[in-house]
């Protein structure tokens, strides 16, 4: 049923729907590891999405449209940050609201710009991440196994995709390998011992909150320009959720983040080639691949398999002694 | 002493947050070049200018009582409850279950079966995130949100697999039996000689919900359960020291909020489709949050923040119909009130708490 090319096609398809998964995935670990839940993934990419596509079809550059797509996403963290940092509200409540602002006002603005019914016009040439050949792939496409592989899973990949990948050592590096990292760590497990090392707690939040604003613009932009060729309403589907659950599948680490999105981008494309995958004794209706996410989260979370412990100081506003 | 007299914690805080609401708002209409005020007339004479808007005014009100009162319940606990959508969903399966498979001759008999169908299957929604809240510590909006995404995967395939009628190609169930439909608050009308909102889907559910503040009214302040309820929701060692079992109240509080949550399904299921659809909440349980948010999670400001957010439905869809707007602006109005009176209720409370402290000074001995 399944031979060679077609399994190196599942795995092409993974590794593109596993990227906004991985960069979501990443912002919420900067902003969670210092202490600011954020369920408004969902929302910051959508925003980035919008403003990406619109004003890569306005120029007809993607790098503009990403530009535009992290300055959307960012206006929105800063929204998040000003909530819940500053004025110290309820966190998960301010996502929420980020959600919906993004949803209703991607398609308001995309109504009033395009007026396609909050789509924006499709995107062609330059306007779009183009897909890079790595050095040598189709050299080596003959080389057998690892050729196959290099050619067709690991390069052919618009440039978004090997920066979310470079994202995983390099938030290893700066979470732990360098003082802002251990900083960033320390103010989402207890922020009074930070202020009492003279660090601002607010800047550093801030600084995290803005951080998991750029990764969820990459995200966003990524989704419009690169996997897609333009804007549709909803077009993140939830998967600023499934990031968050692959954040608590990975327990807020990066290597495992990478592994977690990997996963959930496989689940993903082999729902999208089998809607109703057959494996000889019982057929599993795709339904439950894309619902295979949640419910793994749910167990973890359960701790019956490994247990998922929060960053201790998460979701509490920080209240400085006077 | 309290910083504040309590009618401004109450009335004045929610008031203001609703005009930063709207004024943002009127703002973001005439960033996309309309005019607010078209916009308010459009909106006020479409939702409550005939009876025709009123009807549909209160059916989706009627939607937003219940699922407000599932937040709201679960918040007096201390618990965010953001998987109403889920829940409804469920209740929803629940009405279809019991209107399909059980023989009931009238609506009289059909009302009170398909309530404990709807309220049993959200209930039972919100057990698993319950129980694991309260014994292994997993985080319940996060396991809410995951179980309102489990149950849109279930609902798709037991439409498309198990209830969809032979030969339809719709995921929808089959309808329900001409004898179970509930009677419509025009048909009620009628009966009175009244002419009132035809052809509009508000049913005798309106007055369910209206029963619903009540008893939930009764539950959190006038019985010992909904007093552990409070305990708990303001200390939890406070709780344990009076004796009283978290894990015990968190599982009971959430099994209420879910059912409360399901019961939604009585009005948009059984009352207005009169079968299950696809997508049948169609965001209800998230407008539970803004409308307990603003309702301050007491019954009496439920009811009215969901005649507010009913209001706004009806007024949107029309906004969509005679404008230029599309209807996604409520969904921003509705993100700004869950924003200014949820995530940003200390930019108002603490200019007006000075406010009142500064009023009061001079009157000091």
């Amino acid at each position: 049923m399944m031979d060679f090319a077609t399994i190196l096609q599942i795995l092409d398809s993974a590794v593109r729907l596993m990227t906004p998964l991985l960069l979501a995935c990443l912002a919420g670990l900067y902003s969670e590891r210092a202490g600011v839940f954020d369920i408004g993934l969902e929302g910051k990419m959508l925003m980035a999405a919008f403003t990406a596509a619109a004003v890569a079809y306005a120029t007809g550059s993607a790098w503009l449209g990403l530009l535009a797509g992290v300055a959307g996403s960012l206006s929105l963290s800063l929204i998040h940050g000003a909530a819940s940092i500053t004025f110290r509200g309820n966190q998960l409540i301010s996502g929420v609201a980020i959600n919906f602002l993004a949803s209703g006002l991607t398609v308001l603005l995309g109504q009033k710009i395009f007026g396609l019914g909050g789509r924006t016009p499709p995107l062609e040439g330059p306007a779009r991440f183009g897909e890079i050949t790595l050095p040598f792939a189709n050299a080596l496409r003959d080389v057998p196994f690892i050729g196959p592989i290099y050619a067709n899973v690991i390069s052919g990949h618009t440039v978004l995709v090997y920066i979310a990948f470079l994202c995983v050592p390099l938030t290893w590096w700066v979470l732990f390998r360098t003082r802002f990292g251990l900083r960033l760590r320390a103010v989402g497990e207890n922020p009074a011992s930070v202020d009492t090392a003279g660090v601002s707690v607010t800047r550093l939040r801030f600084i995290a909150v803005a951080i998991c604003g750029i990764l969820c613009g990459l995200a966003g932009a990524y989704l419009a320009t690169g996997l897609s060729a333009g804007f549709v309403k909803e077009m993140t589907a939830g998967r600023g959720f499934i990031a968050l659950a692959a954040l608590i599948f990975a327990k807020w680490r990066p290597w495992t983040a990478l592994g977690a999105t990997f996963l959930f981008g496989l689940l993903e494309a082999i729902a999208n080639r089998y809607p109703n995958l057959d494996l000889g004794i019982i057929t599993i209706p795709s339904i439950f691949m894309t619902a295979l996410p949640y419910i793994l989260t749910v167990i973890i979370l359960a701790g019956f398999v490994g247990r998922a412990i929060p960053p201790r100081a998460g979701g509490e506003p920080y209240v400085k002694e006077r | 002493m309290d910083k504040m007299p309590k009618w401004a914690d109450v009335i004045l805080t929610p008031l203001i947050s609703l005009l930063l609401a709207m004024a943002i708002s009127a703002i973001v209409i005439l960033a996309i070049g309309e005019s607010p005020w078209e916009a308010l007339t459009t909106m006020i004479d479409g939702a409550l200018g005939s009876s025709y808007g009123w009807g549909f005014t209160l059916y989706y009100a009627t939607n937003f009582i219940f699922t407000g009162l599932a937040v709201s319940v679960a918040y007096h606990a201390g618990l965010f409850n953001i998987g109403g959508e889920g829940q409804a969903a469920m209740g929803g399966l629940g009405v279809a279950l019991v209107l399909l498979y059980l023989p009931l001759p009238h609506w009289l008999l059909a009302l009170p079966a398909a309530m404990v169908g709807a309220a049993l299957f959200g209930a039972l929604w919100a057990l698993i995130p319950a129980y694991l809240q309260a014994k292994r510590g997993s985080h319940i909006v996060i396991t809410t949100i995951m179980f309102n995404f489990i149950a849109a995967a279930v609902l798709n395939y037991v439409l498309v697999n198990l209830l969809r009628p032979v030969g339809s190609m719709d995921p929808a169930s089959a309808r329900f039996p001409e004898s179970t439909h509930l009677p419509k608050l025009s048909d009620m009308a009628l009966n009175f000689g009244i002419e009132w909102g035809k052809n509009t889907p508000a049913n005798i559910t309106f007055f369910v919900a209206l029963a619903a503040c009540l008893i939930v009214w009764l539950l959190i302040w006038r019985t010992r359960l909904g007093y552990e309820i409070r305990v708990l929701g303001k200390s939890e060692p406070g709780a344990l020291y009076a004796g009283i079992n978290p894990v015990k109240i968190t599982v009971i509080t959430m099994l209420i909020s879910g059912g409360l949550a399901g019961l939604m399904a009585i009005n948009n299921v059984m009352g207005e489709a009169e079968r299950l659809l696809l997508n049948a909440v169609e965001g209800a349980g998230f407008i539970g949050i803004a409308v307990a948010l603003m309702g301050r999670n007491h019954p009496v400001g439920v009811l009215l923040a969901a005649l507010l957010f009913g209001f706004l439905y009806q007024g949107g869809g029309e906004l969509a119909l005679w404008t230029t707007i599309p209807r996604e602006l409520i969904i921003v109005i509705q993100a700004l009130v869950i924003l200014f009176t949820g995530a940003l209720d200390n930019m108002v409370r603490i200019p007006l708490e000075r406010l009142f402290l500064a009023i009061r000074k001079p009157g000091r001995p």
